[in-house]
């Protein structure tokens, strides 16, 4: 759906950041590079960079979100950039105003970035292709389709833990179909090139034809686990279940919940992820949760150092294509 | 350029400057800086010579400079390293050369933002003027006079070696 064609400038720079998906290797690299410099300025007395003094970002969230919104925010002043946080579903779209409408009065703000949160697929590359050259849009997550700066956050989290990627072995493991977090995962994955990647999932779950992606699918738990590096759980995303998918949550927890028992069958080192929030209970244990293989707590301070590198990134490109550079 | 400069005995004369100027002003325990990559081999060398207790401070300035808009995020990525704590201690600032200043105010931007300082010095290998902003060093390995599209090179960081470009400007 979004080749790289629109997330790359003339140069090969990142203009937009719309999806993890044909975006090359050193690209990928590249980002986390950015990111591990960026990292330092949270334990800095003063935790700001003069980076993006002046330029304004809005955040248009046209669907909740806690976590995101509010890094995507500490990134964009840790920055020096001005925030706007609108939280479109609940503004002008309710008074009948057009998508495109909200994007051209925010424009005549003289806003310099958009981090866009929507329900649809495709929301965030249907806002690049509209806003004004200069302008660049970061996808905050589209319905199903992507989440990239959380792809990459957990990318950085397991390179700071592996430091490569080459011999690892991967487990995503939970609500797969409703996941834009775990396609975003797998593309990255791909691309930066780990041994192996498994999907483990009830079928109702699995969405079709994701062999395609170069994934191994596991419908039993403690098979898919053997051997395994690095364990990405995914939410049970009770929100968007439609029918009867699950029998229930109990039943869920007991087949495919990571216990302590569950977590032994994996390598002895191996690091447990989750993108947030956790049902306790529901996809993971509270003991391994809070144990001392989770980097859950670590992957939220990352999500701030790898927003802030996407935004420098994508703001800080030298635009032959705009203006002349000396 | 015909006549090489001995970096050995450049360093060895920037060394004794630098006690000289530290033990003038009283500056007790001073703290090294070194300006990436530049900056931070000349002072590995100064630091090692002046026995400073204190590991070497490295500072990386590519978040403050004021070409961002223009040029972009400089590729070269790798954080600063420096002591959480800064403040009222004496550092000794140190680049390999010294021209517009502008990276100079950058590092000194960056300095503040990790504390407030006692007092800073700044040491650069080479002084090839042409300031536009009102800094000086207070110790410099060597002055020259290098005209718009000359250029001086430090490459290293072993052996240090200096390099000219287009170079017909005369040496002080």
């Amino acid at each position: 759906m979004t080749g790289n064609i629109i997330q790359l400038d003339n140069n090969g720079n990142l203009k937009h950041f719309l999806s993890t998906e044909g975006l090359s290797q050193s690209l990928l690299q590249s980002i986390l590079d950015h990111a591990e410099s960026f990292a330092g300025v949270g334990e800095r007395a003063v935790k700001k960079i003069p980076l993006l003094r002046g330029k304004t970002i809005a955040n248009l969230f046209f669907e909740p979100s806690t976590r995101t919104r509010t890094t995507f925010e500490l990134a964009a002043k840790r920055l020096s950039a001005d925030i706007l946080n609108l939280n479109i579903s609940t503004s002008a779209t309710s008074k009948g105003e057009t998508l495109s409408d909200t994007l051209h009065t925010l424009e005549a703000m003289h806003c310099d970035m958009f981090v866009v949160r929507h329900a649809n697929s495709g929301a965030a590359h249907y806002i690049a292709t509209q806003v004004a050259p200069h302008i660049s849009v970061i996808n905050a997550g589209d319905g199903r389709h992507a989440h990239p700066t959380q792809a990459m956050l957990d990318m950085f989290t397991i390179r700071r833990h592996k430091k490569s990627f080459e011999n690892l072995r991967v487990a995503i493991v939970g609500d797969i179909l409703h996941s834009r977090v775990a396609r975003s995962e797998i593309h990255a994955l791909n691309t930066l090139g780990v041994l192996e990647t498994r999907i483990i999932a009830p079928h109702t779950l699995v969405p079709k034809g994701v062999e395609d992606l170069g994934v191994q699918v596991y419908n039993d738990m403690d098979t898919g686990l053997e051997g395994i590096d690095v364990i990405m759980m995914l939410r049970l995303q009770k929100e968007r279940m439609r029918g009867a998918l699950l029998p229930s949550e109990q039943e869920y927890f007991q087949r495919y919940g990571l216990t302590s028992e569950r977590l032994a069958i994996a390598k002895p080192d191996a690091i447990v992820m989750h993108p947030g929030p956790i049902n306790r209970g529901v996809e993971i244990s509270s003991e391994v949760a809070d144990g001392e293989q989770s980097v859950i707590l670590q992957q939220v301070s990352h999500g701030i150092a790898i927003r802030m590198a996407v935004m420098a990134m994508t703001m800080g490109r030298s635009n032959d294509d705009m203006e002349n550079t000396e | 350029m015909s006549d090489a400069i001995d970096i050995d005995q450049l360093l060895s004369e920037m060394t004794e400057a630098t006690q000289t100027h530290c033990n003038a002003n009283g500056y007790d325990n001073p703290l090294m800086i070194g300006i990436q990559r530049g900056g931070a081999w000349v002072a590995n060398r100064l630091h090692q010579s002046l026995k400073l207790a204190e590991p070497l401070g490295e500072l990386n300035i590519a978040f403050y400079r004021d070409d961002f808009s223009t040029l972009g995020l400089h590729p070269e990525v790798s954080p600063s390293k420096l002591p959480a704590e800064l403040n009222n201690r004496h550092i000794i600032l140190v680049d390999d050369v010294l021209y517009t200043g502008r990276t100079i105010r950058a590092a000194m931007n960056e300095i503040f933002d990790y504390g407030r300082p006692a007092s800073i010095t700044l040491v650069v290998m080479i002084d090839r003027c042409g300031r536009q902003l009102p800094i000086q060093a207070d110790v410099v390995g060597k002055t020259m006079t290098l005209n718009t599209g000359e250029h001086v090179k430090l490459s290293g960081p072993e052996p240090l070696t200096l390099s000219f470009d287009n170079v017909e400007g005369t040496e002080t």
